[in-house]
């Protein structure tokens, strides 16, 4: 039993990140058009030096 | 979008603490915002960003698909209406749009706290899942204690910051003493959580930790369907009352000035162009010019204006520049008087209860008086208040609404968003559940029905030199009538005639000369024609008999299938209009509706639905119209086009953002599909509480019990609303 000292840490933290990326991606503005994201990845048009 | 957010905290922290100096920007690049109602794919994404950016001026143009939106950064002397026609020339609808009215929608900031909540609701349940399903799997003594602990120490500090909405709800309405949905949400939650400590303090063999969150989940991830479906209408319809003229020309010793119409007074003189819409209430002080009042009373026909004439805010100036002294400026304009109306009108209709409503008065009480009862029943049973307590929890949990909160959201988001593609923005909360009871149907017909841009109809009857004559006279005006006639002329393949000096008379119509005779093409009063009750224009050439030129209103795409769908689906079809009988009934004809209203004034129209509601029909207005906003209030529910004046957009509870008036037909049609699936989730809900809660009652119920029952009937609550999409 004394993996549990690992692994229950370790679910923690990976939750932990999911968390944090998630909030990531809300901050930046990335849930504003997900029915146009869905439609641009299929774009032939791109820009491969995107401004930040 | 960020450079739209961050335009507005651009400036230093120095400049807000002193606003009482707004900081005139060095001119920069302008902001534009089109609103496109008819992309619906990648190459529309592609084929408007091209354009867009391939214009000189535009800095970037990015297409919001969701949004049906278009954010363009361009040089300052660049203005949407350089980029209408072009977009308009690559096939697209667009509109213009007022990005300082958006910027409130986009900074969204209730939505972004409901996503952050959810998510950490989200992770923190799948953490204390995991934990969980080990004991119920097996662990125990001080392996289940120490995952209770674990589980306790992640759930009490994620549900304190994600349960703050309920928090809030429960404690308003207690505050009142009202009971709302949330009562017994915020008290399972609590139950559960104080119950779990108690049990895992004491080495217990169930803790509800992870049930308190993932119905904290469920219910956020409701809430959170509800908030999007209501903040996409009400930015779409934020952003259709950005269309409306924000700007006017006041004219202040001889200057001319582009002003906001806020800030116009009483007795400013207005400059009103060709093509414009006036600002104000007002009296024409200079200029002569025709009036196009359509949008105020339904008449087709444009009345002459010259100087004396009093004119409304709203009516469209349709030849020469127009000057008018302002005598009602802002809330004081008839325009705005008539949303006083709609506001009377609206206080009636929300006393319409919704599903939801209804079916949280009867659970709310029953909720409680079940746990309750169990608490009671157990403690004098056993007489122990740990088992009680539990038990009562367990009761509170299984009861507890999920599927209740999920019902309603999930299927009006399946299906505003089934609608929004179709061009209809659902603005009202309950519109699709009032939509669903409608039975009678009334129309308006200018503007609604009918586009609003005239049709030449007897071009045949008129000798071919007249038409070349009447073509090259019509050419140089920019009139609706001239342009319609001379569309329909030159598709025909008529050339215009050499006719010299042609030149427009503002107010009346064009003028010149053909082989030396003066030629005119215009007003009856002017040309020699006798007024009939057709809009006409009239082609008099010196010597000859003057000849009139008939115009139609053109149908709007998609009414002639509106209505057959409507008269299909048994509902009656009534056409009110506030124009001259002979055009209300040849349209009656045409789309073979047989209750028809001529000329009828604006409280004739809210009085005929009123009339019709007294009678237990349930009304479905649909018009655009000043005259037509007293009507859409009062009637069960509501639908205007994107194009209608504002007061009658914010009457309405549906707008329909195309041109093509078919989805109407297929919206009643959504909206009935939706309240059938809503009784359906409510159903589903009830028989997961029919078997879980006898269980709970008695005793039998487990955390795995409850977590089953939970998530099974949220799911197949939220998958039974994705078939509608």
């Amino acid at each position: 039993m004394e993996v549990l000292a690992y692994l229950i840490p370790i679910s923690l933290f990976l939750g932990g990140v999911g968390l944090v990326a998630f909030v990531y991606t809300v901050r930046s503005n990335q849930y504003d058009d997900p029915e146009g994201d869905a439609r641009r990845i299929l774009s032939d048009e791109w820009d491969d030096n995107p401004k930040p | 979008m960020t450079t739209q957010l961050s335009s507005g905290t651009a400036a230093c922290p120095g400049c807000i603490a002193s606003p009482a100096e707004p900081a005139r920007p060095v001119p920069q690049d302008v902001q534009i915002a089109l609103s496109l109602p008819g992309i619906h794919c990648s190459a529309c994404i592609a084929t408007v960003e091209r354009e867009l950016n391939a214009q000189p001026g535009v800095e970037e143009a990015r297409v919001n698909l969701t949004l049906k939106r278009a954010m363009i950064k361009a040089a300052p002397e660049l203005t949407a209406a350089d980029l209408i026609p072009v977009m308009e020339q690559a096939g697209f609808e667009a509109h213009e749009l007022d990005p300082g009215a958006l910027s409130a929608t986009q900074a969204n900031k209730a939505g972004r706290d409901l996503l952050m909540r959810l998510a950490v609701a989200g992770f923190a349940s799948m953490n204390v899942m995991l934990l969980s399903v080990s004991v119920w799997s097996g662990a125990a003594d001080a392996t289940r204690d120490m995952f209770h602990w674990i589980s306790a120490a992640i759930a009490l500090p994620a549900i304190a910051f994600s349960a703050q909405p309920f928090f809030a709800n429960a404690w308003s309405a207690l505050r009142v003493r009202r009971l709302n949905m949330d009562v017994p949400i915020v008290l399972a939650i609590l139950l559960a959580l104080i119950t779990s400590l108690w049990e895992t303090a004491l080495g217990g063999e169930h803790a509800y930790f992870d049930a308190a969150l993932t119905l904290t989940f469920f219910l956020l991830a409701g809430r959170y369907l509800d908030y999007r479906t209501r903040a996409a209408a009400r930015s779409a319809a934020e952003e259709l009352t950005a269309l409306e003229v924000p700007r006017a020309v006041m004219l202040r010793d001889g200057a001319e000035k582009d002003v906001a119409v806020s800030a116009l007074s009483v007795g400013d003189l207005v400059l009103v162009r060709p093509g414009g819409r006036m600002p104000v209430d007002g009296e024409i002080v200079s200029g002569q010019s025709e009036l196009d009042r359509s949008l105020l009373t339904g008449e087709t026909l444009p009345v002459f204006a010259q100087a004396g004439l009093t004119v409304s805010a709203g009516e469209v100036n349709l030849t020469g520049p127009l000057t008018i002294r302002a005598t009602a400026v802002g809330e004081d304009t008839s325009l705005h008087r008539m949303a006083d109306l709609v506001a009377i009108a609206e206080s009636g209709r929300s006393r319409y209860t919704s599903l939801a409503d209804k079916a949280a008065k009867l659970y709310a009480p029953g909720v409680h008086i079940l746990a309750a009862l169990s608490f009671l029943g157990w403690l004098i049973y056993s007489g122990d208040i740990r088992t009680a307590l539990n038990i009562a929890a367990a009761v509170l949990i299984i009861t507890c609404p999920c599927a209740l909160g999920l019902a309603v959201p999930a299927v009006t988001t399946a299906a505003s968003g089934r609608l929004f593609r179709k061009g209809m923005l659902i603005k009202h909360a309950t519109a699709l559940e009032r939509l669903a009871e409608v039975d009678t149907v009334v129309f308006d017909k200018t503007g609604t029905l009918t586009s609003g841009t005239p049709a030449l109809t007897n071009l045949g009857d008129h000798a071919r030199t007249d038409l070349e004559v009447a073509l090259a006279l019509a050419e140089v005006s920019s009139h609706p009538l001239s342009v319609a006639l001379s569309k329909s002329a030159r598709a025909s393949g008529i050339k215009p005639a050499n006719v010299q000096d042609v030149a427009e008379v503002p107010g009346y119509g064009t003028e010149g000369t053909y082989h030396g005779l003066r030629a005119r093409l215009g007003r009856a009063a002017w040309t020699g024609g006798t007024e009939g009750d057709q809009t006409a224009a009239w082609l008099s050439v010196e010597g000859q008999a003057s000849v009139p030129f008939v115009f139609t209103d053109t149908l709007r795409a998609g009414a002639v299938e509106a209505v057959q769908a409507f008269r299909q689906a048994d509902k009656k079809v009534i056409l009110i209009s506030g124009d001259t009988r002979g055009a209300v009934k040849a349209l009656a004809g045409t789309l073979g509706i047989e209750t028809w209203i001529a000329q009828a004034l604006p409280q004739d129209k809210a009085d005929h639905v009123q009339h019709l509601r007294d009678q237990g029909h349930h009304v479905l207005m649909v018009g655009d119209g000043l005259n037509d906003t007293a009507a859409l209030a009062a009637a069960h529910v509501s639908i205007s086009p994107a194009s209608a004046l504002d007061a009658a957009r914010v009457a309405s509870d549906i707008v329909l953002l195309g041109n093509d008036l078919a989805p109407i037909a297929d919206a009643c049609d959504t909206a009935v599909k939706a309240t059938k699936r809503i009784r359906e989730n409510f159903r589903i809900a009830t028989i997961y509480n029919i078997i879980a809660v006898p269980l709970a009652v008695i005793g039998l119920a487990t955390p795995l019990i409850a977590a089953l029952a939970m998530s099974t009937s949220s799911i197949t609550v939220s998958l039974n609303a994705l078939r509608l999409r």
